[in-house]
């Protein structure tokens, strides 16, 4: 134990001295948790809107006014010939164009019902998709409140949706857990591989392989500094986005806890791992990308949801131990979920990190040798 | 010109003997394209769904039938009370729980409106939402055919059709609303800025840490040329990637590609310029190609990348930030390509953006160059 101190001192003595790892450790999360709490998010409001009102009537006027009531769509253009609607639907001046047709006053108290068209700008699918949803539900409501009201009558079977878990629908909600994951993969994976790769090459490997220190007390010592920094860096992020960006915390901390450190034992055996195979510090930095890093981003849940992908790549998912952590996290997170219920993922958890330090220890005993 | 293909030349050789490269060049890619094509969907598809079935009649497995068939949702299970579900939301297997009333089935054949109850998990808020449009009008359709069934039956039953709007909704551009046609043609953008910048960084950084710039400032070479030789091989190698990927996304993901080919490489000829200067910065600002690629990495790449609109829309953005993205070469690179791709528009609409691309390359190529005088002449 008192080796893997000593080994331990070394290593945050070394961290303490290169200052451009450490700014990045620390510049990363805070960079990242700005981004996705500000800037990033789907919540689409502002959709620019062209109309062409070729009716102007109070009817039609009120129409339109519905769509800008609704905050979400701004009005940017008026608009008389269908060629101009063309160019600001080209130009991205306008996302979507509004097309009342004449006489649709008269048509919407004596029918037949009038027929609006709304162009939409498909290039961003999930963009148009969302946006398609506001303006049917603000058409609707408009032909409700304009149509003459004698023999309305509530449609026989309606929806009353109720929003759980995030009731205002905020993206940055969802993001946040999702950016501990790829954090932590940046810390955890990262650094690990890289301080012993650096110690590889400059030599001085040579040096602790001489020293009498067992494999235990190496790994042990190499990676409880990293293991300190990632879970100090994670509870950070959580901290900050609580007190900036209203992230509830609805579960438990000792479970969340629980779950962090796993996931963090993981991702250090995987850099570990990692650092047992490359030789520089370019090859370990590119395969920690590949393995760790893109897998985090695109195959975990964290921003493209599992179900819609193709099946193949739905299987290959299964491998990607952010994935039990996003939904560990999430739950515990923003849905309170107890422990009991997560078993699965915390399993699957305790699977990679098992495998990955052992995979870890095996390779470095027989590179000590 | 002689001396300037020697350089390109060397280079050339340089780049054969590091075979990781060719994985970086060739395989790079394929794997973001992989990735990008497959999985960076924001569709929503099979949505799993729990259905509280508290009426348990054919009337109401009808409607269940109705979801499940639906290519959105899924029903991953059936209970029979309204808090079973609650387990399922809870560990994420289900996103979306609807519950029927005991007494639907008799409501409806009566023509008494009855409401169903939709609880959603809004924590993912983007699915979510798209998902709770989808069951509204599902729902809706539904009752419609069931209202049109019922005044065939009993036309005194039946409540009257409201009259409404006719509300037609055309998608432009990317009409079946698949999110690959709009990610592919980005991943050029992407792909451009990555391999370039980064390897026109770490092949003069390499230079640096080995020694070798100094032997090339002593050799006869002009500065023009040096710069120029060093960073002509990784623009040939950026469009081979162009290339690579154009063809993969018309005639793998059958993207649709409606504008001018020509258009594409000239822009993307422009855009390289952009990346390779960057690249060059980046090498002037470093002293090991550890620092060039953190850097690179970090503070250049990841930033642009996701203030780029390429996942995020850049008009979601707070103000202040969209005035930052408006430095980012990438943003208006994205327009092009998806302009070229998706919209089939040409020059007279885009030049604004292929202006901008020529200004950000021509300042930044100033900046390091200037910078590079400093520290290696």
């Amino acid at each position: 134990m008192t080796k893997a101190l000593a080994v331990y001192r070394k290593e945050l003595r070394q961290i303490s001295r290169d200052r451009r790892t450490l700014t990045t450790i620390i510049f990363v999360p805070a960079f990242f948790l700005l981004l996705y709490g500000y800037a990033l998010n789907w919540d689409i409001r502002h959709i620019t809107l062209a109309v062409q009102d070729r009716d102007g009537t109070p009817e039609s006027r009120a129409l339109v006014a519905a769509f800008v009531n609704s905050g979400y769509f701004d009005r940017v253009a008026d608009v008389y010939a269908p060629a101009e609607l063309n160019r600001l639907l080209d130009v991205d001046i306008a996302r979507a164009a509004l097309v009342i047709p004449e006489g649709f006053g008269r048509d919407i108290t004596t029918g037949p019902a009038p027929q609006v068209q709304l162009l939409v700008n498909g290039d961003n699918a999930n963009t148009a998709t969302t946006v398609m949803g506001y303006a049917a539900n603000i058409a609707r409501g408009a032909g409700a409140a304009l149509a003459p009201s004698d023999g309305m009558t509530a449609p026989l079977v309606s929806v009353e949706p109720r929003i759980w878990y995030n009731p205002e629908l905020r993206s940055t909600l969802f993001l946040v857990p999702g950016l501990i994951a790829y954090i932590l993969m940046i810390t955890a994976v990262i650094s690990t591989a890289l301080s012993i790769v650096r110690e590889k090459e400059s030599g001085t490997m040579e040096q602790v392989r001489m020293a009498p220190i067992d494999t235990f007390s190496f790994i042990v010592g190499k990676s409880i500094p990293y293991f300190l920094i990632s879970l100090a860096s994670a509870a950070l992020i959580i901290l900050a986005a609580m007190a900036l960006f209203g992230l509830p915390m609805r579960g438990n901390w000792l479970a969340l806890f629980a779950a962090m450190s796993l996931f963090i034992a993981g991702a250090l055996g995987t850099g570990l791992l990692i650092s047992t195979a490359a030789e520089t510090q370019q090859v370990a930095f590119q395969a920690a990308m590949l393995t760790s890093f893109l897998p985090t981003l695109m195959l975990s849940g964290f921003i493209f949801p599992i179900s819609s992908m193709p099946h193949a790549l739905q299987l290959i998912t299964h491998v990607v131990p952010a994935r039990y952590f996003l939904i560990a996290l999430r739950g515990i997170v923003l849905k309170g979920t107890p422990l009991r219920l997560l078993w699965p993922q915390m399993l699957a958890l305790s699977i990679y990190t098992l495998a990955m330090l052992t995979l870890a220890s095996v390779r470095l005993a027989r590179e000590k040798r | 010109m002689q001396r300037l293909r020697r350089l390109v030349w060397k280079e050339f050789l340089e780049l054969r003997q590091d075979p990781r490269l060719f994985g970086l060049v060739i395989m790079a890619p394929i794997i973001q394209l992989t990735m990008l094509g497959y999985a960076a969907t924001t569709d929503v598809k099979d949505v799993p769904i729990v259905v509280a079935d508290g009426d348990r009649t054919p009337a109401s497995r009808n409607l269940i039938a109705r979801f499940d068939g639906s290519r959105t949702f899924t029903v991953i299970d059936t209970v029979t009370t309204v808090t079973e579900v609650d387990r399922f939301l809870q560990t994420g297997e289900a996103w979306i729980a609807l519950a029927i009333p005991s007494g639907y089935g008799r409501s409806v054949q009566d023509g008494q409106p009855v409401s169903l109850q939709v609880v959603a998990d809004g924590s993912d808020s983007n699915s979510t939402t798209v998902a709770l449009g989808y069951a509204t009008s599902l729902v809706g359709e539904y009752a419609a055919a069931l209202t049109a069934d019922l005044r065939a039956a009993r036309p005194q039953a039946a409540p009257a059709a409201a009259p409404g709007i006719d509300f037609r909704i055309r998608v432009w551009f990317n009409s079946q609303l698949e999110s690959r046609f709009f990610m592919i043609p980005g991943v050029i953008a992407l792909l451009l800025l990555i391999v370039t910048a980064n390897l026109a960084a770490m092949a003069i950084v390499r230079e640096k840490e080995l020694g070798t710039l100094e032997q090339l400032n002593v050799t006869p070479l002009r500065r023009w040329e040096l710069i120029v030789g060093k960073l002509l091989p990784y623009g040939l190698i950026g469009l081979i990637d162009v290339l690579l990927v154009t063809a993969l996304a018309v005639f793998w993901f059958e993207v649709p590609f409606r504008g001018s080919f020509t258009l594409l490489l000239a822009t993307s000829l422009l855009y390289v310029m952009c990346t390779l200067s960057l690249g060059l910065f980046i090498s002037t600002v470093s002293d090991t190609q550890q620092q060039a690629m953190m850097t690179a990495t970090f503070f250049f790449l990841t930033p642009m990348i996701y203030l780029s609109g390429f996942i995020f829309p850049i008009e979601n953005m707070p103000r202040a930030i969209q005035y930052v993205t408006y430095l980012i070469p990438l943003r208006y690179f994205l327009v092009i390509v998806r302009g070229i791709f998706l919209k089939g528009i040409g020059l007279d609409l885009l030049w604004p953006q292929a202006a901008a691309l020529g200004a950000w390359g021509a300042v930044m190529l100033l900046l390091a160059v200037a910078r590079s005088r400093k520290r290696i002449a």
